[in-house]
């Protein structure tokens, strides 16, 4: 993992004030943070969701996601980088994903916590089963998500 | 021989979630691996042709149909990703 960067896959809850306070620490070159926090939703697709698994790629995950913030600390600021990303089952309500990053300027910092989200949404191996009234489905990647993702391309 | 790892709903379509494949001589990238897996019909036909939408991992990094495959090489199919 490169250094200012941090990125893990687990089961448990994080608590966002923590994981921000220890993003800060020690770093007063640090003039913003930006932030995203992933949610499970009770309703998709139109159903009610009970429950939701997430699949991972055990050993692709980690490097995907830090080839993803290696990318953003390439073109932005990023004095230092946070992803937390949930795997296993969640209910709704629950935390999925923590992006945060720190910077010495807000625009950067915003600029890089979305670029990631964006591009975790279309390249990090996760897949998302959701546990409905009816059974249990694989939820579908969305057109929208590309969308986002190729907004960010570099031009020329 | 190659290991071949199949992911979320193509891993509940195909019925596993790996294996060990002897790579011949003239399978050289990933287009190579999914006709040598097509090629038993049925499932993978249906789940891995060409044009379908499972994507591929070599080695734990996204990639092509062209992206070479040797050896020893880890090769992952799975449906488009749903993280985050």
């Amino acid at each position: 993992m490169g250094v200012g960067m941090s990125v893990r896959i687990q089961t448990a809850d994080f608590d966002v004030s923590a994981e921000i306070a220890a993003l800060r620490r020690g770093n007063p070159k640090i003039g913003a943070v930006a932030s995203f926090i992933g949610v499970v939703r009770d309703v998709n697709e139109g159903g009610a969701v009970a429950e939701m698994t997430l699949e991972h790629y055990p050993g692709m995950t980690e490097k995907a996601i830090e080839e993803i913030v290696d990318q953003a600390r390439s073109r932005w600021q990023v004095l230092d980088a946070l992803v937390v990303h949930r795997i296993g089952k969640l209910k709704p309500a629950d935390q999925i994903v923590l992006v945060a990053i720190a910077s010495g300027h807000r625009a950067d910092a915003f600029a890089a916590c979305e670029f990631i989200m964006d591009y975790l949404k279309t390249r990090a191996p996760f897949w998302k089963q959701e546990a409905t009234g009816s059974g249990a489905r694989w939820v579908e990647a969305r057109a929208s998500d590309d969308i986002a993702a190729e907004r960010w391309r570099l031009k020329g | 021989m190659i290991t071949v790892l199949y992911f979320a709903r193509l891993r509940e379509a195909l019925g596993t979630g790996s294996e060990a494949l002897a790579l011949p001589a003239a399978v050289r990238d990933v287009e190579g691996v999914r006709a040598l897996l097509v090629a038993r019909g049925g499932e993978w036909e249906q789940a891995l042709a060409s044009g379908k939408a499972a994507r591929a991992a070599v080695n734990q990094a996204m990639a092509h149909d062209d992206t070479p495959v040797t050896d020893g090489d880890e090769i992952a199919f799975f449906p488009p990703v749903t993280g985050g």
